[in-house]
This record gives structure tokens, sequence and C-alpha cells, in this order.
């Protein structure tokens, strides 16, 4: 018996060697590279296709000399029906630019219809989603921007203020990509509006918007956004924005198509004088259209 | 029992020696850049964080990349290259696996400059294909430097393309090699 087990210990190490040596002269598939990676830090890019959700901001920045071009419209409201083709009869228009001073301090200009409004606004990325060693689970960025309404007076004869026509609204945009597909943000946001209707309204109103979207094909994703504004700060017929939609990339262009009920294309607009009821129909459709210029 | 454990350690210190068998060069600063010429637009990219060795007595020859480090000059075209065409997260790495032919003729004790076929599989979005070019393989002071170009279709690879980009894209992008390998005892 010990013979036995003798015998098969020196046969099996015997194929053993075989294999060894086998194994060695003719294998293709050593590994020569020590590749198990040292995880390295990893940021994370495109958490959302631009740098706008729909309304709002996301917390995308242009890279450094980028310059992005857009073109917004929001059109009349769609259940006015035929006569006035859905809307498309009547249309606000933001026409602006941002650009990248360093790929996380963005700033942009706009002139918009509404109001006849002239907005700036400065961007600065303070915080990046990452994965590795140390990783972060949220992108963090700090938006502030502020309008001019630049209508005449209605009452000429007032003493009318300059700073009357200013509005400001702040952000702090939260934002993790959470699968490759699936984005979303939360921004607290805070705008002052230098003159309100009555004294019944506060000049300070605060409001969060949450966002999302989900990639629906490589260069398509659907775009969800909501600004919910705590109550008594506007006037009772006020409505929170809601809206959603398309991107589009094809290249340098980003086009995003949706519905919303809010007409104006800037923060203090949308946020604080939406009117609109989607469950009345008062929405409207709406396109930003966006182009990317490298210098 | 006896003879047992004596074939035993044998075996084992002639794994350790066969696995140690010197020769192997490598490094992990290597450098792949490719370009893309089109009418309308030109592209290129460079990696200069790759990882690659070979064995000087095999002459076997091996790269690994990470798609996420090729640096592009126009941020825009890095994130849709990693985002759109390459889809780095679920597609990390590129690699080659592969031989260099005339190894035996290359003297790594003597500067001086050779030639050599290199053969092996180019592993991209996990789909493999055979590539065969030249490599020129410099020796200096104990460091080798080698090179080589080859071109490769990108619809090859399952990297997919839209009609409208399609003409910005070549069909034979021009992919370049350039390490410096340093002997690893």
């Amino acid at each position: 018996m010990r013979n036995f087990i003798y015998n098969f210990h020196l046969k099996f190490q015997l194929i053993a060697v075989l294999i060894a040596f086998n194994g060695y002269v003719f294998s293709q598939d050593l590994n020569l590279i020590d590749d198990n990676d040292t995880e390295e830090k990893t940021y994370t890019i495109a958490t959302f296709k631009t740098n706008r959700i729909v309304n709002g901001h996301s917390i995308e920045t242009f890279a450094k000399n980028e310059f992005d071009f857009k073109i917004s419209h929001r059109f009349g409201i769609v259940n006015n029906g035929f006569y006035d083709l859905f809307g498309l009869d009547q249309a606000s228009m933001r026409m602006g630019g941002d650009f990248g001073i360093t790929d996380n301090l963005n700033i942009g200009f706009g002139r918009s219809t509404v109001e006849k409004t002239y907005d700036g606004f400065v961007k600065y990325k303070f915080l990046k989603q990452s994965i590795g060693p140390k990783p972060i689970p949220l992108t963090g960025v700090f938006m502030s921007h502020m309008g001019i309404n630049t209508l005449k007076w209605s009452h000429p004869e007032r003493n009318n203020l300059f700073s009357s026509r200013l509005h400001f609204t702040h952000q702090l945009l939260l934002a993790r990509k959470f699968s490759k597909n699936f984005s979303a943000q939360i921004t607290p946001t805070l705008t002052h509006l230098n003159i309100v209707k009555n004294n019944n309204l506060s000049n300070d109103v605060f409001s969060v918007g949450i966002g999302a979207r989900q990639k629906l094909f490589t260069r398509v994703s659907v775009n969800f956004e909501y600004f919910y504004v705590f109550p008594d700060q506007l006037e009772s017929n006020s409505s929170n924005a809601l809206s959603m939609g398309f991107d589009i990339e094809t290249g340098g262009h980003v086009f995003q198509l949706f519905f919303t009920n809010a007409y104006s294309p800037f923060e203090k607009g949308f946020i604080t004088d939406t009117k609109g009821k989607w469950i009345d129909g008062d929405v409207r459709f709406g396109f930003n259209i966006a182009r990317i210029f490298d210098f | 029992m006896k003879k047992s454990t004596i074939l035993f350690l044998a075996t084992l210190s002639f794994y350790a020696f066969m696995n140690h068998g010197g020769g192997i060069y490598k490094t992990n600063t290597g450098n792949i850049s490719f370009y893309s010429h089109t009418p309308i637009e030109d592209i290129r990219a460079v990696n200069h964080k790759v990882k690659t060795a070979f064995s000087s007595e095999s002459g076997q020859l091996q790269f690994s990349c990470l798609i996420k480090d090729f640096e592009f000059k126009k941020a825009l075209m890095q994130e849709h290259f990693n985002e759109n065409y390459m889809e780095s997260t679920t597609f990390p790495k590129a690699t080659f696996n592969g031989n260099i032919k005339s190894i035996a003729a290359i003297d790594f004790s003597k500067d001086g400059t050779y030639t050599s076929e290199v053969i092996g599989k180019l592993t991209i979005k996990d789909v493999s294909k055979e590539v065969a070019t030249t490599g020129t393989f410099v020796v200096s002071n104990g460091v080798v430097n080698a090179k080589a170009t080859f071109n490769v279709n990108p619809y090859d690879f399952n990297v997919k393309i839209p009609k409208m980009v399609a003409p910005k894209i070549s069909k034979s992008i021009e992919i370049s090699v350039d390490s410096d390998y340093t002997h690893n005892h």
C-alpha cells in the first residue's frame, strides 16, 4: 500500500514537471506586464450632455477656451390649439454664450426677449466626482446669476432706481452620475429680487431644483427638471417649473427639445415668474441649440 | 518519500528558475498615439502611460493601456472619444499580445539598430484582430527604444460612428508606438 502511494506521488511529480516545462516552452500567454491596476484616480465625465438640464444649469462646465453659443426658444402654450399652431406663433428667445476661463470656472452672458433682460453668470466647480483612491461621490458647483430688466419704466414719473432692475440667483449644484446612463442633481437655490410687487411678497425666494437624465442611446438622453419653490414666498397663482425633454448630441452640437410650463429662459424668470400649470395644459414646447467653438 | 521530496523541490526550483529566466524589458511610460486624417478634420491623441514589456528570449511582446489616458487637444473630443466611441467605462483597456519575429537577431548587449516583423493580436472594445507591422529597435546603453506604425479601421473594433460624423473620421487610423524599455532583473 505504501509503495502504491509512493509510486503515485512520483508519477504525480513527474507529470507536474512535464506540465510546468510544457507550459514554459509553448505558452504564448505569459503575462509580462503587471496589469493589476494600481487604481488610479479617475474623474467622472459627461454627467450631463451640456451645461443645462432643461432651463436650469447642470454641473457641467466647459473646458478652458471653449465657447458655447446657445439659442433658446420657449413657444406659446400648446393648448391654444391649431389657431396658434400649438404655440409656435409666439416665442421667447434668449441668445447667449458661455465661456470656459478654466476647466472649472465658466462665465456666460445672454439677452432674452423676456423683460428685455441682459443676464450673466459665474460658475465654479469646486468638487469633482471620482473613483479610485479617496473617491468622491458627488460633483459640486456654485453658480451665481444676475439679470437686468431693461423694459421702459412702467411709471416713468416716479423716482425709479436702477437697482430695481436687478435680480440675482445663487445655486449650489450637487450631482452624481450613478451609472453610465443615469445622473441626478439637486440644486438648492436662492433668488433675490431687488423689487417685488407688494409687501406680502418676499425679496428672497428659496427653492430647490431636482434634475435627472437617463440616456436612451449613446447620443440621446431624456431629461427631467423640477424647481420646488417653498410656500408663501410668491404670488398665489405661481406654479413650479416642471420640464421634460430630450438631449440630442451630434458632434459639436447639442439640441435640447423639451416641454415646460416656464416661459422665461433665465433663472429668476422660470423660478419665480412661472404661472402655467401642466394640469391645465399650460405647457410650452421649447428648445436650446448649442454649438461649441474651440479657441 | 525522500525521493519524492527531492523531486518536489526540484520542480519548484525549476519553476522559479524558468520564470526568472532574465531578459524581460519593460516600461510603464510607453507612448501610443493615433492620427485620423480626413480632408475635413485631423484628429490626434496620445497616451503616455502605456504599460509594455517584451522578452528578449522568446520575443513575446505585450502592450496594455487605458483608453481614458488618451489626451486630445480639445476636451470635448476627449469626452466624446471616451463616452460615445470607445465607451471607456465598459471597455477600459486596449491590449496587444504578440511576437517580435527576429528577436534572436537582436543583440541587446551591443548598441545598434535592428528591424523585425511584429505580429500579434490587438484587442480594442473586446474585439481582437491580428495586426502585423515592422518594428525598429534601437539598443543604446542597455535601453531599447522600439517604434512601430500600423493602421486600423475603427469599424473593425465595434466603434460605432454616426453617418453625420463619418466623413470626419478616417477608416484607416494610423497608430504609432514609441517606447523606451529598460532591462528588468
